[in-house]
């Protein structure tokens, strides 16, 4: 049982492991150049080569996100409070968020340079307005499908619609907020990065960029590996909060 | 129309049904879809009253009418003397599922309504040792002692039950709601909560207006069984229970109780037929 147990939480590794050496050995044998494909090895040597570099791009690219996501948060949950606990904000506003949702973010990114010029500002922008949706949609979602018995329970009482919203709407909606801050940090990575690749001259997004135009493919590999790990890295760290704040709505896999 | 004029025979009413109609839209009103129709029933005060019908017939559309959720598209429901005009404070409610806030032990479950419900809501926050005292000694009396801790989701389904009970009678009501709350439970469950709630009763003789499709629970639990019929819901027939109080289990076993039973069993037959 333990030892299943180990071997499961081993086995990501393992499978990570696994694939890392048969692309090296592919590599080789097949002598891929390394301006198509360059080997693991090749990438590690970049890391190692670049660190400086890449240390002070990752870490710039990292607070944009950082600073766009807090934004999202923020505006996240205010408009999800808004449209999920009232009937017309919703009819109202829903639509129109969703537009605005489907329109590609790396297409806005042009108009916020003119706002904004070069640098952070669109970085953050366009990390804001990738992530912010699925945390809007997650609260509201968590207000709206409140079970009309429970209401009615508490109406009798007297309760007030914000009574109502604050003892039981919004403790039963963190949940759904928090499985979307999972998903939408990894979205805001993919925000600065997009928005550093046309509009700014730091960060991993530019020396993505320029790493590619010079042909040196192991350190833009090195780049993808870092913004990856950086992404995991706080998915893993908003996972483990959701964990330890809403223990009550995981008890199913933690009684295995 | 006054509370004195419509009171009962003997006594003033508590809960007073007048012609009462609903339709749940001013559209269903003007097609003359009605959900319940011309309700006429008034209880005194402290009894024990239970609706039964086929599903479907409109006794939760009753409970709303009682508690005020929803107001009479025709007639008046008066309740305690006074007609009533918006959601009433002394009533409390539960319901088939026992509807808990899994992030929240037991304990503040049932504490929940006097978070909320006036007076106890202005002092919550300096009193809340003492009533939380209360609550104990609530769920101790339901039998829930040592599981006041506990989180929803770690009792069973008949224990959730009796705590959702608790959260209903915490803020002293003279009046509680319980539409269907026995449902789910299987039959050895359900008959201890009969004999819960029946003690509960029993000690605090607060007002009852039971809502179920259990006939044998009805006629255990009630004074007077109501039986209603299909959509548009209208009460057929008002049934006086007088098997002598206390009753227990083995009253069910009598004969007079089954008599009892099956006349309300046939009644309704006769409902889902026609």
């Amino acid at each position: 049982m333990i030892r299943s147990r180990t071997f499961e939480r081993l086995a990501p590794w393992l499978l990570l492991a696994a694939i890392l050496l048969v692309w090296e050995v592919l590599c080789r044998v097949l002598s891929v150049s390394e301006f198509v494909l360059p080997t693991p090895s090749a990438i590690a040597g970049a890391l190692v080569e670049f660190a400086g570099p890449i240390l002070v791009n990752a870490w710039r690219t990292f607070w944009t996100t950082r600073v766009g996501f807090a934004l999202s948060i923020v505006v996240g949950l205010v408009l999800g409070f808004v449209v999920g606990s009232s009937r017309l904000a919703y009819a109202a506003m829903y639509p129109l968020l969703t537009a605005f949702n489907s329109v590609p973010k790396a297409a806005v990114v042009p108009i916020l340079v003119v706002w904004f010029g070069i640098g952070a500002g669109p970085a953050i922008l366009t990390a804001f307005l990738i992530s912010f949706f699925p945390i809007m949609v997650n609260v509201a979602t968590g207000l709206a499908t409140l079970e009309p018995e429970l209401e009615d329970v508490l109406r009798v009482l007297g309760a007030r619609r914000l009574d109502v919203l604050l003892k039981v709407g919004l403790p039963r909606s963190m949940p759904y907020f928090f499985a979307s801050l999972k998903v939408a940090i990894t979205l805001a990575f993919v925000g600065t990065t997009v928005s550093e690749m046309s509009a700014s001259n730091e960060g991993i997004g530019q020396l993505l960029l320029s790493a590619g135009s010079q042909s040196r493919m192991p350190l833009a590999f090195a780049g993808l590996v870092v913004i990856g790990a950086m992404a995991m890295a706080m998915y893993e760290l908003f996972s483990w909060i959701e964990r330890h704040t809403t223990a009550w709505a995981h008890r199913g896999q933690q009684a295995h | 129309m006054t509370a004195a004029a419509a009171g009962g025979p003997d006594a003033p009413a508590f809960v007073d049904f007048r012609e009462v109609w609903l339709a749940y839209s001013a559209e269903a009103a003007a097609r003359e879809e009605f959900a319940v129709e011309d309700i006429t029933l008034s209880t005194r005060d402290g009894e024990f009253i239970a609706i039964v019908g086929p599903s479907g017939c409109g006794k939760s559309t009753f409970m709303k009418l009682a508690t005020g959720l929803k107001r009479p598209t025709r007639g008046t429901v008066t309740v305690a003397g006074a007609p009533v005009t918006g959601p009433l404070k002394i009533m409390g409610m539960a319901f088939q599922a026992p509807t808990l806030l899994p992030w929240r032990t037991t304990l503040d479950n049932v504490l929940l309504p006097l978070e909320i419900v006036q007076p106890y809501r202005a002092d919550f926050r300096q009193r809340r040792d003492e009533y939380a005292a209360r609550a104990r000694r609530l769920l101790a009396t339901v039998g829930l002692q040592g599981y006041e801790d506990r989180f929803p989701w770690q009792l069973s389904g008949g224990m959730q039950q009796r705590a959702s009970i608790c959260r209903a009678l915490i803020h002293e009501p003279r009046m509680l709601l319980l539409d269907e709350p026995f449902g789910a439970l299987d039959a050895f469950t359900r008959e201890e909560l009969w004999n819960v709630l029946r003690d509960l009763w029993t000690a605090q003789r607060f007002n009852v207006i039971l809502v179920t499709h259990d006939l044998r629970e009805a006629v255990y639990l009630a004074d007077t069984v109501y039986v209603m019929s299909r959509r548009p819901g209208r009460i057929l027939e008002r049934r006086p229970i007088d098997l002598p109080r206390p009753r227990d289990l083995d009253v069910t076993y009598t004969e007079a109780f089954s008599r009892i039973v099956h006349e309300l069993r046939d009644r309704i037959g006769a409902i889902r037929r026609g």
